[in-house]
């Protein structure tokens, strides 16, 4: 149970580092996304499993399930709020990119001009 | 330290992790202080709430201390929060 324990441990925190490094060297802010999103998370859910296995008790393992869930309820949400805000604003995206599905949806003539009231 | 961990197995993995952690921080930093705009600093900030986040459940661990479990979760609420409200508050405008 100890290794299972410090295996989980070194897993999560290996794949933090990992997201670590694709913010750090991903071209564009939405591979950046991309990568602090996916990995981030999963290098987080692995953790709180990690302290499930070594509590061992109710208290634990409901904390540690709720942060899992937490995680994977909110991550994509807040990085397509965060993604399309971006877009609008115009943040660039990477010079080699092919496909840009989001073209056609947004109105580039009102990116970035604040508006006076909630639609 | 206080209780410390008699497994030899898990104080050697909470060791590696915590170097992993630490190495984990820097280039986030980095992302942080030199991020071309403000959504990569958002980014790399909701990033560093996670690495926090791991610390502190390794720290749990370490320390056989399972309140911390509870703070863990409230980083992660409150990182949520955060980022979709800096997103919400940036798509109408605000600085650059």
């Amino acid at each position: 149970m100890n290794i299972l324990v410090a295996i989980l441990m070194v897993l999560g925190a290996l794949f933090c580092l990992i997201a670590a490094i694709g913010v750090f060297r991903m071209p564009d802010l939405y591979m950046r996304m991309h990568t602090a999103t996916k990995a981030g998370a999963f290098g987080g859910s692995l953790l709180a499993l990690a302290a499930a296995f070594h509590f061992g008790t109710p208290r634990a393992g409901i904390m540690a399930v709720l942060i899992i869930v937490f995680f994977y309820l909110t991550a994509p949400i807040a990085a397509q709020v965060f993604g399309v805000a971006a877009y609008r604003r115009g943040v660039p995206l990477w010079e080699d990119s092919e496909i840009d599905e989001l073209r056609d949806a947004v109105d580039p003539s009102d990116s970035g001009k604040a508006e006076p009231s909630d639609k | 330290m206080s209780s410390d961990l008699e497994n030899p197995m898990l104080l050697i993995g909470w060791w590696v992790s915590a170097v992993l952690f630490l190495a984990a921080a820097v280039p986030v930093v980095y992302r942080i202080v030199r991020g071309p705009t403000v959504f990569d600093r958002i980014v790399a900030l909701d990033l560093f709430a996670g690495i926090c986040l791991g610390i502190i459940v390794a720290l749990a661990i370490r320390f056989d201390q399972p309140v911390f479990l509870e703070v863990a979760f409230v980083i992660a609420l409150v990182g949520f929060l955060g980022t979709v409200a800096l997103a919400r508050y940036l798509e109408r405008g605000g600085e650059r």
